[in-house]
């Protein structure tokens, strides 16, 4: 029952969260891309209450375009699949909230024991287990593997989405978009190979836990680190990579065709994207929910000669957790989206050159290099 | 043949300019210091006013158009028709405005002073002074033409838009209530009416032509 209630509330956060992410990604980018130009950025839509004026420095935005979508003609090409023009957008949207179903945004709760200090023992109680809520929507034992799989499928919806308009620029985009997203799948998918390697897991709670106890993935995996946050903003297809619906050559791309609420499902759709391959990032290489030195028992810091040990109430360290899981995903949309505001776009055969003969090789060479070093390690350990 | 050749050297691109990372963090470094000094700006309340001070470092955006820019002197807005100190016209409905201009958009219709006036004899005045400001091309023909000073652009502003075509066409009374930018309706210059002493009294029955 407490299973249930707890799954249901938390896909109900999670896919809530990220249906308004977009909304408030669409004013962080205004603005910040605004505030790295030297420009103001939106301020002028206005909610008018009497005498009150609220603006919200530039929020308000995102409302007026909100009900400039919902009322915009919902045209659809007289050409074309009209089956598949419709299905388009939704194909290209669940993939990405599904992404966020096996991520871990928090330690697991023991709803019993919210005062007390932390025992490995609860872990292993089944009494207690059966208590316990993962802040994790489904806690597969393929993890990483799932992810692939969905966000391969993300490049369904922007290839149906080219083949139905019934628009050469459409399909062009639909092509661009198809191609460059399996190129990157494959340099992801590697760059991933020398992580799992080292967790020695393909969970993605047990990554997060193996980054508590040892070290961030970033410190024993740079390059892989590089690598994946390359593919994944190409994966995104958001500048630099936007060749798909590079305006200055393709109009807009795979929805060149698309307007109202359906365009505003794509762009949305990359917003949520943008969400969940930081979140992915943040779990993979960042630590997930980790703040750094603190451990499920509180802070421990035993370094430089020092030996602190501040113990914390449970619920304190999953507060702190799911915390700092937000701040670093914050953190990494907001470089996300400043890459996207200094990088001009490539050219489509540099991006096809940059996925197959720098990442590719690069993501290979990763991996035979962290499995000579671990071989080594282990060989020495036995 | 000349004696001395200079060999160029050919830039050569570094292991560093060819991996794209190096420039790329160099890159961000540049948008990452100017996004902290535009949002520090922006939440200190110390943003630069583009008005007095346009080069300032840092956010430059005006607020048009509650903010605006003065235009220089020379610029050439809206025109105006200047008053005599009494408020009637300085136009004397010569027709050199609207013989000089190349757009055709003047239309005087000029008219005599009633029996009696002093101004009767010595010149006309116009009873009606139409420009249609959608055929101007502001190019400030008329003003150079005006030998009585009668006309200027000096407003300061810019044609306002309205919805209907027909009132983009100024009357008298509209270009007479026109403010120059420094917020005179009158000229500077020097004006004697009939019976002045700097009139030279000459009138067109008396005139020695």
């Amino acid at each position: 029952m407490l299973f249930w209630i707890s799954t249901t509330l938390k896909v109900l956060v999670v896919v809530g969260f990220l249906a308004q992410v977009a909304a408030l990604l669409l004013w962080v980018e205004r603005k910040q891309s605004a505030m790295m130009q030297s420009r103001i950025g939106p301020n002028r839509a206005t909610i008018k209450i009497g005498s009150l004026e609220i603006r919200a420095a530039g929020l308000v935005h995102s409302i007026a375009d909100g009900i400039k979508m919902v009322w915009k003609a919902d045209w659809e090409p007289t050409g074309g699949d009209h089956l598949l023009y419709r299905l388009a957008p939704i194909v290209a949207i669940v993939p990405a909230l599904c992404l966020c179903a096996v991520l871990p945004f928090g330690p697991t709760v023991f709803i019993d024991h919210g005062r007390d200090l932390y025992d490995p023992a609860w872990a292993t109680d089944a009494a207690t287990l059966a208590r316990s809520v993962p802040l994790q929507i489904a806690n597969l034992d393929v993890g990483v593997l799932f992810i692939f799989a969905i966000a391969g499928a993300g490049v369904i919806g922007a290839a149906l989405a080219g083949w139905s308009s019934d628009n050469k620029f459409s399909l062009m985009g639909g092509l661009r978009a198809a191609s460059q997203m399996v190129s990157y799948e494959v340099a992801m998918g590697l760059s991933l190979v020398g992580a799992m390697m080292i967790y020695q897991t393909v969970r993605l709670d047990e990554m997060v836990t193996w980054q508590t106890q040892h070290v961030w993935g970033i410190f024993v995996q740079p390059v892989a680190f590089v690598l994946f946050v390359t593919a994944a903003i190409a994966e995104t297809k958001r500048v630099p990579f936007d060749t798909p619906e590079g305006e200055s050559e393709l109009v807009a791309g795979y929805f060149t065709e698309y307007a109202g609420l359906k365009m505003a499902m794509f762009a949305s759709g990359e917003f949520v994207e943008v969400c969940v391959s930081s979140a992915l990032i943040t779990t993979i290489f960042l630590g997930g929910w980790q703040f750094p030195f603190v451990q499920l028992t509180g802070l421990e810091f035993h370094y430089l000669g020092l030996n602190i040990s501040w113990h914390w109430a449970h619920f304190v360290v999953v507060l702190v957790g799911f915390i700092t899981f937000c701040l670093k995903c914050a953190f990494l949309i907001f470089m996300q989206l400043q890459v996207r505001w200094t990088l001009p776009r490539f050219r489509y055969d540099q991006i096809m050159k940059l996925g197959w003969r720098m990442l590719l090789p690069a993501a290979l060479l990763n991996v035979l290099v962290t499995g000579t070093v671990l071989l080594f390690l282990n060989s020495g350990n036995g | 043949m000349p004696g001395k050749t200079k060999v160029l050297k050919k830039p050569t691109r570094t292991l560093a300019d060819q991996s794209y990372l190096v420039e790329v963090v160099k890159g961000l470094g540049t948008t990452l210091k100017h996004f902290f000094q535009g949002t520090g700006q922006m939440v200190s309340g110390r943003v630069p006013n583009a008005v007095t001070d346009p080069l300032a470092e840092g956010i430059s955006t005006l607020s048009y158009p509650e903010e605006k820019r003065a235009y220089s002197e020379r610029w050439r807005g809206v025109h105006r028709l200047t008053h005599r100190d009494d408020g009637s016209p300085r136009c004397v409905a010569c027709l050199c405005c609207s013989t000089a201009c190349p757009a055709q958009c003047i239309y005087i219709k000029p008219g005599e002073y009633p029996e009696g006036d002093k101004r009767r004899g010595y010149e006309r005045y116009p009873v009606e002074f139409v420009i249609d400001e959608l055929r101007c091309i502001f190019c400030g023909f008329c003003v150079e033409a005006c030998p009585c000073d009668a006309i200027r652009m000096d407003t300061g502003t810019h044609m306002t838009a309205f919805d209907v075509k027909s009132d983009f066409v100024y009357d008298k009374d509209k270009l007479m209530s026109m403010v120059s930018q420094h917020g005179t309706q009158k000229s500077e210059n020097p004006r004697h009416e009939p019976g002045d002493s700097g009139h030279p009294g000459i009138d067109r029955l008396h005139g020695g032509h």
